[in-house]
């Protein structure tokens, strides 16, 4: 393999229902700095059916280039059809780099295609660097429950590629008109050369609040004592306005539904303000919420590992404290009406 | 009959692994060698399509020799035969390379009865990749089926399997030849404990056990850490947050601050109110 045949830096444009994952667009942010260092250009890779459409919002976020494929049979996203796009594309323009947001679909695609190209891939980067010289990617990411940070590196083999966590990297502010050159291509590929087909999609979307686009989330955890104890979690949300999130050890006590799990294996939040009541702070619970904005910790083990990681901690009992800030908050809010200003 | 094939890893138990903080390593000792977790529903799901339709379960594992604890673990779920690799040429494996060795295994164990389904865990806890399901479903050439939380139906006559697989927002329905292989949610199905005959069994149980010597075709450039495009090159303890203020006076003092916090982020209250 010769490394020099291999140029560009690329995305995987992952888009459901003709719709862009936030994800793609933040490793759009993310690739942009890698090309630049390297004086390469940004393309993106976008699969679907009908979804030419989506191309300019791919250059208004950064990307040089984009290749297409838009056909029927990749209605639905398919291991088996979207890979062999993505292996077409790589063998025919040969990307020096690949990242794709380590969501089920990204992470499913990009093992499949790691795997048919015999190249290195990186799991669930949180951290991306380029040697500017030689092209070498530096992915780093958590491991062994989070306990450790590991560099990847892929030195003999090309494209690099890595999924990336969502909500780690930031997206460019876009910039409408911004304009790129759009690469249509086509695969002769039929129903009978795909062995699974999608009978049907059921979203089980009743009042499941997406935690993850929350700007307050109120967490609690195994602290709470019951199922009874953490409505005080839901009381408190819900005079903020705010989405309920939960540490494992209260889901899995079944106080509350595993898609508000925070952590490694529930949801990575970044809310303005995250409120974390009753909860230890162990590392896999740290990785989901550390970079929110503002954390507040109330625990009433003053050794908590939460206070290490919190902006604000209050040493004391959660049936104190909290109905202390209802109260006090609700009082705010009505002073506030009072003299006309909004809260 | 079925033949179903699950692999399994030993892990180290990461909830209570310990740092040496001098060193920056993992203190192996200090955790336990479990069955990695997900695996342990993976063998679960294997078992019951077994009592459901008939067959056979074998579990796989590439490790170290102590490795075969955790094949024991899965006869005490459920599983008739285990079969370990071990080797020091397996040594260094990334997914890459993990995937061609336990497909060169999953290829003998066919060879003396065929596979119509393979089962692995959605991930590890230690590597936590989830790369190698699908990487050994491509080098068979078989559909991998990921995050799969429901086995509707297997129809070995009919050679197909329908699953629910999950998604962000719900899950979808799929159907897929046989064989293929699927990569399992924990939520598929919960791990009882294990019945009494089946702790006696495994007590005894010892599990076929190959070196790369007894695997047919294996291009050695492909095992361990030269068959593996990726290095771990550098190991750090993650960053430690630096911890924030505590706040002091009585509760209610306290209680009074966090709300003025609050009262300085006014606009993430108002568009709320807004909408309302
Ligand atoms: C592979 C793996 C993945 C994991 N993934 C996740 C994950 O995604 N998310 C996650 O959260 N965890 C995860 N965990 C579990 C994690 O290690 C912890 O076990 C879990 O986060 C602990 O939950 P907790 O803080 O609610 O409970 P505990 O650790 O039991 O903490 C309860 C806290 O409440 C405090 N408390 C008790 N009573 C009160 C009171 N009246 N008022 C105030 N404080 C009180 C106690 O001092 C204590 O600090 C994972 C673990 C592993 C091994
Ligand atoms: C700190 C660190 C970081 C790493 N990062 C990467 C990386 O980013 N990319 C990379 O390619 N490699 C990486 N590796 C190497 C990787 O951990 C090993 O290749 C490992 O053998 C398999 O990967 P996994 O544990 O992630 O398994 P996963 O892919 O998470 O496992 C999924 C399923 O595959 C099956 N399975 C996995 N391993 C075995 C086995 N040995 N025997 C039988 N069945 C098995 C099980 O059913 C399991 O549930 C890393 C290793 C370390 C120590």
């Amino acid at each position: 393999m010769n490394l020099e045949d291999y140029k560009g830096v690329w995305v995987f444009i992952e888009q459901k229902d003709g719709k862009i994952a936030r994800v793609s667009l933040e490793l759009l942010g993310a690739g942009r700095k890698l090309a630049d260092k390297r004086g390469v250009p940004l393309a993106g890779v976008l699969i679907g059916d009908r979804v030419k459409h989506l191309a300019q919002e791919v250059f208004a976020y950064g990307a040089d280039l984009l290749y297409l494929y838009d056909d029927p049979i990749f209605h639905h996203y398919r291991t088996e059809s979207y890979m062999r796009a993505v292996i077409d594309c790589c063998r025919k323009y040969k990307p020096e780099i690949f990242l794709y947001g380590a969501t089920s679909t990204g992470k499913d695609l990009a093992s499949a295609v790691a795997t048919d190209l015999a190249t290195g891939l990186t799991a669930d980067t949180t951290m991306l660097d380029v040697d500017a010289e030689t092209g070498l990617l530096e992915a780093s990411r958590p491991a062994f429950g989070g306990n450790i940070m590991a560099t990847i590196l892929c030195k003999k083999d090309r494209p690099q590629m890595a999924t990336v966590r969502p909500k780690v990297m930031k997206a460019l502010e876009p910039v409408p008109g911004r304009s790129g050159q759009l690469i249509e291509e086509h695969l002769p590929l039929g129903e009978e050369d795909i062995r699974t087909k999608v009978l049907e999609i059921v979203r089980e979307t009743q009042k499941k609040v997406r935690i993850d686009e929350a700007d307050i989330i109120v967490a609690g955890g195994k602290g709470l004592g019951s199922k009874e104890g953490f409505q005080l979690i839901h009381q408190f949300a819900d005079v903020l306005g705010a989405s309920v999130g939960a540490s494992r050890d209260a889901v899995e006590a079944g106080w509350i539904e595993h898609h508000h799990q925070v952590g490694q294996t529930g949801v990575t939040v970044t809310p303005k303000i995250y409120f974390a009541i009753g909860i230890s702070g162990a590392i896999q619970h740290l990785v989901g919420m550390q970079n929110s904005g503002l954390i507040i910790a109330i625990n009433k083990d003053p050794n908590a590992a939460i206070f290490q990681a919190c902006h604000y901690g209050i040493v004391g009992d959660a049936f104190e404290i909290v109905p202390l800030l209802i109260e006090g908050f609700q009082a705010a809010l009505a002073r506030e009406v009072q003299y006309g200003g909004k809260v | 009959m079925l033949h179903i094939v699950a692999c399994i890893k030993q892990v180290p138990d990461t909830k209570i692994i310990k740092m040496n903080p001098k060193t920056n390593t993992m203190d192996r000792s200090s955790a336990p060698a479990i069955l990695n977790p997900y695996d342990a529903h993976a063998v679960e799901e294997a078992v019951r399509l077994k009592n459901r339709y008939g067959g056979t379960v074998s579990v796989l594992t590439m490790g170290p020799p102590p490795a075969v604890k955790a094949i024991r673990k899965c006869i005490e779920i459920g599983a008739d035969e285990g079969y370990m690799i071990t080797d020091r040429a397996f040594a260094g494996a990334d997914t890459l390379a993990t995937s061609y060795a336990l497909t060169k295994a999953l290829e003998k164990i066919g060879k003396s009865r065929s596979i119509d389904l393979i089962i692995c865990g959605k991930m590890t806890i230690d590597g936590d990749t989830g790369q190698v399901g699908p990487g050994i479903a491509r080098r068979l050439d078989i559909p991998p089926l990921t995050s799969v939380k429901k086995v509707v139906e297997i129809n070995k006559e009919k050679g197909y399997a329908i699953v629910h697989r999950k998604l962000e927002d719900g899950y979808e329905v799929v159907q897929s030849t046989l064989p293929c292989l699927f990569s399992v949610e924990k939520e598929i199905n919960e791990v009882p404990y294990a019945p009494l005959p089946n702790m006696i069994r495994a007590a005894r149980y010892q599990p076929h056990i190959w070196s790369v010597d007894d695997l047919e075709d294996v291009d050695r450039t492909l095992l361990g850490l030269k068959g593996s495009p990726t290095i771990v090159s550098k190991v750090w303890p993650p960053e430690k947050p630096k911890g924030g203020e505590m706040l002091t006076g009585t509760p209610k003092e306290q209680a009074e601050r966090i709300i003025s916090l609050l009262l300085e982020r006014k606009e993430l209250f108002r568009a709320k109110e807004e909408l309302g």
